[in-house]
């Protein structure tokens, strides 16, 4: 098949099943009794058009995209780490921690802060990695069981001053959160064309081109991927599949409390307003999770990935103002993850049918 | 501080209140757990079984909303269950989808949709009446937990045992382990590996979405997007803790339920405990125990490896 009719047909299996996902999305509306374009409007003004909006976007972008980078560093060795939701709570935790701990000068605690938050997270990976390789328990099991462990522990660090919790004196009554960061110890947000969105945003993909080329170009991402495609073959060449799959396990955690951090230092109001509230972590790590596995477990379209669903979510804010309920929007995202998915896998059928087809008739 | 923990354990253990919360949630995460512990044993890891619970509760009370019988809102249930399943099932195994991507997806759409609904139509229902079983429900303490339940919590004395049978004793549960301990062979001799797995995902789907439609009957009768709250996940976690085998999921979902009911009471009767650590035991329990059993109890071999003939 020539290369043109392989394009045309993989526009055309995305477009017909994102047209699906949006055509279902719309009969619930209307047959719920709501209007369908109101609620495209709104999602689409809210996330990039209405005065402020693609820069709150961004910011729910980076923490997405980094827990994505992490996900594909894992996975790429062969490893299925599905608690990304929990070791970015854990980096933040730890992140918080230690920023209140130490204290220092403005710049310098962030910076300290950005790495506790990826030593927590990568520390809380690490538990699945020595579970993996010294107990052999799978890796999927452990990490997401892993995540509710998290919710709790960091749930009950929020309850005890001498962890996380504010002096009462510093919060609302009753409220469990931590101290909030001090202004200079944040996490810069520079205003452009009247969007403000912090500096992790570069960061973030600064490190996506970063993961990208470490996969594609160096040994060490040829040895990662090695171990993935095929452990026997990898251990033959000396690679070590505990050390190699362990750090993996452990640079994905990192990435997620990475993520965490920079969510409490840089966030604002999409995640805390710099506080550690309950419920901190608020799904980013599942959706970033899906972010990269919609990506298929690349770097550069995780990139775009992370853009539509932070745009799903910060739209979301906007739906209510239509009279539907702004719930239509998790609808609407789960929808287009399951058309996603759909063409390629139909892609990779056909070409088997293709190739089985062709290998008959030879013969 | 001994002496006050241990009178708090003795109230608590002394209270049927206890009992009767502690069997309506081990029932709860029966259903899920003995449709997941097929699943899982057919290969794949299927985390959607927390969305097939909550579209279960919300089919079920909508049916129940519509038609005003019980049955049918079980129906409705199991069909909200099946429908979850069917997604699953079809583009994991046979779309070759990713089958997290497509589970977290799931429990992500349904949490949506059925709050959407919820709000959009509001379906109300009343509990099931319960029926009490004459002599056993007049045991102490756990009579009235055992046998003196909501009608549909007798369906679970069928459905367990039957499972158990259906796996065992049956060609086609023959055929389904032998898709989750090695689908290469299992292919070789003509099993449709993936057809399967797609059946045990289905069943997974029919007894939770009935679990679901259970729980709201039994407990609340009313709906809210969070009266699952996790309790797929810990249904997960009672399989892999009962080393995929019945009766040890089953003492999982006994234990899980019971760590929960233990930590309502505690708090019904105005102790303070650290709330926490009950509810990440199940989790932390589980750990515990795949870490030191995990060299003599092993998963299915294939476990949520994805099977695609000719590829490893």
């Amino acid at each position: 098949m020539t290369r043109g009719a392989r394009l045309t047909e993989w526009v055309a299996l995305y477009a017909l099943s994102v047209a699906v996902a949006l055509a279902l999305a719309s009969v619930i509306v209307e047959a719920t009794g709501g209007d369908w374009w109101p609620v495209v409007e709104a999602l689409v003004d809210g996330s990039i058009l209405a005065p402020g909006r693609w820069g709150g976007t961004l910011g729910i972008a980076a923490p997405l995209l980094l827990v994505a980078l992490g996900t594909v560093i894992s996975s790429k060795a062969g490893l299925i780490n599905i608690g990304q939701e929990g070791q970015l709570l854990v980096g933040a935790a730890v992140a918080v921690y230690f920023s209140f701990l130490i204290g220092g000068p403005g710049p310098l605690n962030v910076v300290l802060l950005l790495l506790f938050g990826a030593l927590g997270g990568a520390a809380w990976a690490s538990i699945s990695g020595l579970l993996r390789f010294w107990r052999g328990v799978p890796e999927v099991l452990s990490t997401l069981l892993l995540v509710f462990v998290a919710l709790q522990a960091v749930g009950y660090g929020l309850k005890w001053q001498w962890l996380l919790l504010a002096d009462e004196a510093s919060r609302g009554n009753r409220n469990l959160v931590s101290e909030q960061l001090a202004k200079d110890n944040r996490i810069p947000r520079p205003d452009i064309f009247g969007n403000e969105f912090p500096i992790t945003v570069y960061v973030a993909l600064a490190l996506a081109l970063a993961v990208a080329y470490v996969l594609a170009r160096t040994v060490w991402g040829f040895r990662l991927r090695m171990l993935g495609h095929n452990p026997r073959a990898a251990q033959r060449a000396g690679v070590s599949s505990t050390v190699y799959g362990a750090t993996a396990l452990a640079i994905g955690g990192a990435f997620a409390g990475l993520a965490g951090a920079a969510m409490f230092a840089g966030g604002g109001f999409s995640f805390g307003n710099f506080r550690l509230v309950p419920g901190f972590s608020d799904n980013i790590g599942w959706t970033g999770l899906l972010v990269a596995l919609l990506a298929r477990e690349r770097a550069l379209p995780a990139v775009v990935a992370a853009f539509v669903f932070a745009g799903l979510r910060n739209g979301a804010g906007f739906v209510n103002s239509t009279g539907v309920e702004s719930r239509i929007t998790d609808v609407v995202q789960g929808l287009l993850v399951l058309a996603l998915l759909v063409p390629p896998a139909v892609v990779f059928l056909r070409d088997r049918r293709r190739a089985r087809a062709a290998a008959t008739e030879r013969v | 501080m001994l002496i006050d923990f241990f009178t708090a354990v003795g109230d608590v253990l002394s209270s049927e209140s206890t009992y009767i919360n502690g069997a309506l949630f081990a029932a709860l995460l029966a259903y899920a757990a003995t449709g997941e512990w097929v699943a899982e044993r057919s290969g794949t890891l299927n985390i959607s079984v927390e969305g097939m619970l909550l579209s279960g509760a919300f089919a079920g009370i909508l049916g129940y909303h519509i038609s005003d019988l019980i049955v049918v809102g079980l129906v409705f249930g199991v069909i909200g269950g099946m429908l979850i399943a069917a997604v699953q099932a079809e583009m994991s195994h046979r779309l070759s989808a990713d089958q997290f991507v497509v589970g977290l997806t799931l429990n992500i759409l349904v949490f949506g949709l059925v709050g959407f609904l919820d709000r959009e139509i509001e379906p109300q229902a009343l509990r099931a009446s319960t029926v009490e079983i004459p002599v056993l429900v007049d045991i102490p303490l756990i009579g009235q937990a055992l046998f003196g339940e909501p009608w549909p919590f007798y369906l679970l004395y069928v459905l367990v045992p039957v499972s158990w049978w259906l796996v065992y004793r049956t060609r086609w549960g023959l055929e389904l382990r032998a898709a989750g301990e090695n689908p290469q062979s299992a292919d070789v001799s003509g099993i449709d590996v993936n057809r399967r797995r797609r059946q045990s995902i289905y069943y997974a789907g029919f007894t939770s979405g009935l679990g679901g439609a259970y729980f709201l009957f039994a407990r609340i009768a009313a709906f809210d997007d969070s009266v699952i709250g996790g309790q797929g996940f810990i249904a997960i976690a009672a399989v892999i803790f009962g080393g995929w085998t019945l009766w040890g999921t089953m003492a999982g979902c006994v234990l899980f339920a019971g760590a929960l009911s233990f930590q309502l009471s505690l708090q019904g009767l105005g102790y303070e405990l650290n709330t926490e650590l009950l509810q990440a035991l199940p989790y932390l329990v589980t750990i515990g125990a795949m870490a030191i059993f995990a060299k003599r109890v092993r998963p299915p071999a294939a476990l949520a490896r994805p099977f695609i003939r000719g590829l490893k």
